[in-house]
């Protein structure tokens, strides 16, 4: 998938976030390719979403570099405001607890993600408060877009409709494509599966492979649904406390030994989770 | 509405005799003393004598007084709400319906009211403060409406737009027109100012701020003497003009008066009712000017800002301009208005600048519903009979409460709640089919 040559889109060296005395994440190094779908997994508070938040500008870590690649350029994102993160670099991203903004429309939300093109187009206000001819066209393609995308996630028909009254399963699509109306570069998703049912998660499994194929950009993806995290990612890493522990193509995280101690305790344990049991098996065959 | 949908609430009589032989009990032991005993003069001495019959009969009163309010209250409370929540659903619906209409009519009668028969100088007086509320209603709803953020301190921006126009007007000799668009953008630069110390704020310790600076304001008012004239006030601030012709019965020396000019007697209801347009022209213009934002790249970064701000700064919006801006704008909106206040009272003193008055705005725009600015209107019109309604002075601030508790009970998103999208992919849902 991958040309090896190809130098990675985001460069993570020596990562470090303290809250107090708690090291939230501990010199993580990693690195993420462009074309590439790359999972952070790990036990739940082992960091991953504070990484996500170093990278996205909320949080200001104390050591670290993160070096972003971008049309030709080279960002800093530790030097960065969140905004400018997400305008300048392109680093785009989804959340947790999704954050759509619930009382306006799904088209609204899919425009305001647009919100730069088109303040450029209205020329800060002046010009569209008298509807020039180039707003007017800015305003069309934003809405062009925003069509696209909202015949992607199967949401055309309810674009008038409030967002917050949308379905937990069909609110994780639209921030999605929320997310994608703004041309990232590198899109992070911070589990976007959570919450889904089996046959949604294979929905966004194919979303995101095409999102890869077409668009060409990088995806980091922050997940606990291991059919999802197996079945897509390029590459996994693999936090605990903080720390990397492993790193690899996802058939090679599957058997790592660290990797299972993290997430059940010890080897020997009697009582596996049913799907991690089926998981190793399935593994071993292999 | 929600309220029909209920079973009628049926009569819970035991509950109604219970509660009428507790305030029996509680009328007994107050009337026994009060009533069943009496001290007497006796020759001189104090003696007692008792009556036990009229504690009976107030007793038997009371409980038999308490059963029918209660029985009746219970028919008239359900038969008020179902009215109550009828009414106003049949409000919306009939301006959300016809919108277009029922904004055009209320358009051609605010244009022809001071011709009307039954108008008179007064009247229109009324309807010139009414459309000053609504103004500053519809600037505040760019800040709080459109970007939720609660200024609680809206008065200071009205207050910087009076004061900044009569100084500009009397030390510099501007006139209205040019003396209006400078108070403006003074005002929104102060909007601007109060912006950066309140940026990291929000809800409860936004609105705290906010109320400081409004005090800030009014206490500088009362205190820079040399420039504001203190609590005396500024006199003698003229009066607009048009086109150069004043509103005077005898002009000074080299202006023309509008009488005189047009071959018309003089009436001084003229310079009310050239007041009431310039204020209309004002109120439509920002009613305009904010409905324009709201469809703007801007508008919706409000809203969206009001929505999620951690959301905003993950799309690249910048939450620091987008806050700036709605303050700035709201605070020009305002210092207009105020600016427009000065020219029309001549006088202007620290004692129109109060919380009362900003409180007032508020109600104003949560009474109208933040989601549509057409709920200003009806909500500035309360708010203004009740204040002129002399004879009830006293009572206003009970009205004023009751309307707000009715409101807030059978409307609690306000007069017009529905918020209307700024755009939309289908035009209606036939084109879907």
């Amino acid at each position: 998938m991958t040309i090896p040559s190809e130098p990675p889109l985001l460069e993570v060296e020596h990562l470090t976030m303290r809250f107090g005395g708690l090291v939230a994440v501990d010199d993580l190094s990693f690195a993420a390719r462009p074309r590439d779908i790359t999972a952070i997994i790990g036990p739940n508070g082992a960091g991953k979403t504070t990484v996500f938040n170093c990278l996205t500008g909320f949080y200001r870590p104390g050591t670290g570099r993160m070096a972003l690649r971008a049309s030709g350029k080279l960002f800093l994102l530790e030097r960065m405001d969140g905004h400018r993160i997400a305008r300048e670099a392109g680093v785009a991203r989804t959340f947790q607890n999704i954050r759509l903004f619930a009382g306006m429309t799904i088209l609204e939300n899919l425009i305001v993600a647009q919100h730069r093109p088109l303040m450029r187009a209205s020329l800060y206000t002046v010009g569209g408060l008298f509807n020039l001819p180039g707003y007017r066209r800015a305003e069309a393609a934003a809405v062009e877009k925003a069509r696209h995308w909202l015949d992607r996630v199967g949401l055309i028909e309810q674009a008038d409709h409030v967002a917050g009254n949308l379905p937990y399963g069909a609110q994780r699509r639209l921030e999605i494509a929320r997310a994608m109306c703004t041309d990232p570069t590198l899109l992070c998703l911070d589990e976007p599966a959570a919450g889904l049912n089996a046959a949604e998660s294979a929905e966004l499994n194919a979303l995101l492979l095409a999102i890869r194929e077409e668009y060409r950009i990088g995806v980091l993806l922050i997940e606990h649904d291991m059919s999802v995290v197996m079945e897509i990612s390029d590459h996994v890493i693999v936090l605990d406390y903080g720390r990397k522990i492993a790193a690899g193509p996802p058939a090679a995280i599957r058997n790592d030994a660290a990797v299972i101690k993290a997430y059940l305790g010890e080897e020997e344990s009697e009582e596996l989770p049913p799907e991690i049991a089926l998981d190793r098996s399935k593994g071993a065959e292999r | 509405m929600a309220m029909e949908a209920l079973p009628p609430r049926r009569f819970d009589m035991g509950a109604i005799l219970r509660d009428a032989a507790i305030a029996a009990a509680v009328a007994l032991a107050l009337a026994l003393p009060l009533i069943g005993v009496q001290t007497i003069e006796i020759d001189g001495a104090i003696g007692i004598r008792t009556r036990f019959d009229a504690v009976a009969i107030g007793v038997a009163a009371v409980f038999l007084g308490r059963l029918l309010l209660k029985l009746a209250w219970t028919g008239i409370a359900e038969r008020l709400g179902r009215i109550g929540s009828r009414a106003g659903a049949q409000a919306a619906a009939v301006v959300g319906d016809h919108s277009a209409i029922s904004v055009l009519l209320v358009l051609l009668f605010a244009v022809a009211l001071p011709f009307l028969p039954f108008s008179s100088p007064y009247l229109v007086g009324v309807a010139t403060f009414v459309l000053i509320y609504v103004m500053l209603g519809w600037g505040l709803n760019v800040v709080v409406g459109f970007a939720g953020l609660l200024d609680l301190g809206y008065v200071a921006f009205y207050a910087v737009g009076a004061y900044s126009f009569a100084l500009l007007a009397l030390w510099f000799g501007l006139s209205f027109w040019q003396a209006l668009p400078l108070a403006g953008l003074f005002a929104a630069f102060f909007g601007f100012v109060l912006g950066f110390p309140v940026l990291r704020l929000r809800g409860d310790y936004l609105a705290i701020v906010t109320l400081g600076f409004g005090e800030i304001i009014h206490t500088i008012l009362q205190n820079w003497v040399p420039v504001t004239n203190g609590p005396a006030g500024i006199l003698n601030i003229p009066a607009p003009t048009l086109f150069g012709l004043v509103f005077q019965a005898r002009a000074r020396s080299g202006a023309t008066t509008f009488h005189e000019f047009f071959h018309l007697p003089f009436h001084p209801a003229q310079r009310v009712i050239f007041a009431y347009y310039i204020i209309l022209v004002l109120a439509l213009l920002t009613n305009l000017f904010t409905l324009r934002l709201r469809k703007l790249p801007i508008g919706r970064a409000w809203e969206a800002l009001r929505e999620d701000e951690i959301a905003c700064r993950a799309l690249g919006i910048n939450p620091t301009t987008v806050k700036l801006s709605a303050f700035a704008i709201g605070a020009m909106i305002g210092g207009l208005a105020g600016a427009f206040f000065a020219a029309k009272q001549n006088f202007i003193s620290p004692e129109s600048f109060t919380f009362a008055e900003s409180a007032g705005i508020l109600a104003i725009v949560v009474l109208g519903g933040m989601g549509n600015p057409l709920g200003v209107v009806p909500a500035a019109i309360l708010l203004v009979s009740l204040t002129e309604l002399r004879e009830l002075a006293q009572y206003r601030m009970l009205f004023f409460g009751a309307a707000m508790v009715a409101i807030m009970v059978w409307r609690p998103r306000g007069l017009l709640a529905h918020r209307a999208p700024s755009l939309r992919l289908w035009r209606d849902r036939r084109e879907r089919a």
